[in-house]
């Protein structure tokens, strides 16, 4: 009862330029949202993947980040000494107790200075991040002013690539390694032997502790133990928790503003299908006459208009996808607020995103189409045939 | 409910109307159309009565704005008159709803247009194919229908050509292959040769001809030609919008 879909395409696919004119308009926006909500999925995907499912974090009560918290030697001896922690093949308990210290480096090329992680590890630390590894030079010795960094760091920070020499905390570190941290918070750090990080920062005491459990689902018991101690003022979090918060705010401020622009600018991209909605059902206004008067229905032609808008913004939606699909291979790098760290990260492209740019991109269709179609079964058939 | 179920076929009339002469296809009554144009009444078409029995062919003549595409549009179910009564095969179609009259209309009425009004984005067969998207028909029963009345109107070769890459003649036959497709009772034709040259206008007479004698359609069409009124069985003169006889 319907009218045919061949007619409702090929009328679009006759306004060639038009159609793409529109389309495009709406590709722009679709584009736009799709990009913005890449680079917040990229945000949490990195973050997230930076956490193992056993290991555990612990820092100081109500800091938000490990650079802000502080755990006292002393308290780290008690958390040392919890059962529910994994041990070695020697049978040392798989603990990496580490200073975490924020520093200014100066980028390459522009010479700005942005804040970079610098984190003081330990054998163990290595052995609890399995995703990190070595891809140019080797490990730094322990008991020396060597240091390994960070793929984006490597790329991104003048002296930090392999051979080249930092300063900071009054000393010269020279760089004998770069690792791949495949794509997590870690592929942004500086890492060094815990000890030496300590005496050039002055530091008394640890930022966090990071340890494995024997069983995954110790968890509640060790948190317990550890959050109930009268001597520690300390909590503890999974690692895949603590960095997925970390991401969080960061995160949802980039999906808000992208969705934001996206709104508004889908307004533009709503009127510009309109006015060629409307343009379409004046040009047609004898073919929706004739239709009628061969018995189709207002509500078949209040239908077909409508499908001719949602076709176009399905156009649009799918080339915006398209053009944002292509960022996927664009990796890119900024301050997260949270951490005032610099991460890097890569747009990403979630099933989730793809089913909401093309409800966007539907939802404009529909939005600017309604009343032209509207307009269109409204006619009365012997004006529309006048007008022929 | 269905168009078919509430006018009844032609037969059924007839038997039910038993010995008594048949009722006219078309019985209009009192039937009468004006505008108002501020508070200014603008008549069109006063006080019409108008018989068409079954298998007529009529010809509506007159002068230009004397109301001859009204008359016709509104028997054709696709206006809404100011009073009277337009009774076609026993329904007054004056009463039915929008939605009633439009499923009517697909089954009861063809329609051929000065302009031909073909779709310029569907090929021949699917100008043709068109009407029969409102039946239950399958694809391949309205693919056959289709190529019998392409067949009908000679332009079987043309099947895949878009109106643009079709003459003003062919383009008309492909709109009388519409207008026939659902084998409608009742075909209108508002100056179906106005814009044709002489030759084309008499193929297109003569096929309308051939619907009236082998099809035995019913046709009303408004023409200015006296040439083509002599092809109908009876002329009506409109003069003002009143009948003259
Ligand atoms: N929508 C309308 N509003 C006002 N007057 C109209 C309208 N439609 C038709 N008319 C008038 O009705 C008269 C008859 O028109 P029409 O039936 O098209 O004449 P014909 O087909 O005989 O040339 C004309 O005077 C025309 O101006
Ligand atoms: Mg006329």
């Amino acid at each position: 009862m319907a009218i045919p879909l061949a007619y409702v395409a090929r009328s679009l696919a006759a306004r060639r330029l038009t159609t793409a004119l529109t389309a495009g308009g709406m590709a722009l926006v679709v584009y736009v949202f799709a990009t913005v909500l890449m680079l917040s999925a990229g945000l949490e995907q990195t973050l997230i993947a930076t956490g193992q499912e056993d290991n555990v974090v612990v820092i100081r009560r109500s800091s938000q980040t490990e650079v802000q918290s502080g755990i006292a030697r002393a308290q780290a001896d008690v958390v040392e000494a919890l059962p529910q922690i994994a041990l070695d093949a020697e049978g040392r308990p798989l603990v990496s107790k580490e200073p975490v210290v924020l520093i200014n480096l100066p980028k390459r090329g522009t010479g700005k200075p942005a804040n970079v992680v610098i984190r003081g590890v330990t054998q163990a630390g290595l052995g609890l991040r399995p995703q990190v590894h070595l891809v140019e030079g080797r490990m730094f010795r322990p008991g020396t002013a060597e240091i390994i960094t960070g793929r984006s760091i490597a790329d991104g920070f003048q002296g930090a690539g392999l051979g080249e020499t930092l300063r900071f905390a009054s000393r010269d570190w020279t760089v004998v390694g770069v690792f791949d941290a495949g794509h997590t918070a870690f592929d942004s750090e500086i890492w060094g032997d815990a000890e030496q990080m300590l005496q050039a920062f002055r530091r008394n005491g640890y930022s966090s502790m990071l340890f494995r459990l024997t069983n995954a689902d110790d968890f509640d018991a060790v948190k317990h133990a550890i959050e109930t101690d009268p001597r520690l003022t300390l909590e503890a979090k999974r690692e895949q928790r603590f960095y997925a918060e970390q991401s969080e705010a960061l995160s949802k401020f980039i999906s808000i503003l992208g969705t934001s622009i996206s709104i508004i600018f889908s307004i533009g991209a709503v009127i510009g299908a309109a006015i060629t909605m409307y343009a379409s059902v004046a040009s047609r206004t004898g073919e929706i006459g004739t239709l009628r008067a061969l018995g189709f229905s207002r509500k078949a032609v209040l239908t077909a208009f409508l499908l001719e808008a949602l076709l176009l913004g399905l156009i649009g939606g799918v080339a915006g996808l398209l053009a944002a699909s292509v960022m996927q291979a664009l990796s890119i790098s900024t301050t997260n607020f949270q951490t005032f760290a610099e991460i890097a990260f890569s747009f990403t492209l979630t099933p989730r995103i793809v089913v909401a740019s093309l409800i966007f991109a539907l939802g404009m269709g529909f939005v600017g189409g309604f009343l032209p179609a509207a307009r269109a079964a409204r006619m009365k058939i012997v004006d529309a045939l006048r007008a022929a | 409910m269905t168009a078919d179920a509430q006018v009844g076929t032609v037969d059924e009339r007839r038997e039910h109307a038993g010995g008594a002469p048949p009722e006219p296809l078309v019985a209009i009554r009192n039937l009468s159309k004006y505008y108002l144009r501020g508070d200014q009444v603008i008549p069109v078409l006063v006080d019409i009565d108008l018989d068409v029995p079954e298998g007529d062919f009529v010809a509506l003549m007159g002068p230009s704005g004397s109301g001859k595409s009204t008359l016709l549009n509104l028997i054709a179910g696709i206006d809404k008159p100011s009073s009277g009564e337009i009774r076609i095969a026993g329904v007054d179609i004056t009463q039915l709803s929008d939605a009633d009259l439009a499923l009517w209309r697909s089954a009861n009425v063809g329609f051929i247009f000065q302009f031909y009004n073909l779709m310029p984005v569907l090929s021949a067969f699917g100008n043709v194919e068109l009407p029969l998207q409102l039946t239950s028909l399958s694809r391949r029963e309205r693919r056959d229908r289709v190529e019998t009345a392409l067949a009908l109107v000679g332009l079987s070769d043309r099947a895949t050509h878009l109106p643009n890459e079709l003459s003003g003649g062919q383009q008309q036959r492909v709109a009388i292959a519409r207008a026939l497709i659902t084998d409608p009772t009742l075909i209108v034709a508002d100056e179906p040769t106005g814009d044709l040259d002489r030759t084309t206008a008499g193929e297109i007479l003569g096929l309308l001809e051939r619907l009236n004698r082998e099809l035995d359609k019913t046709i009303i069409m408004v023409t200015h030609d006296p040439k083509a009124a002599e092809k109908a069985h009876r002329v009506v003169h409109l003069e003002k919008g009143v009948l003259v006889h």
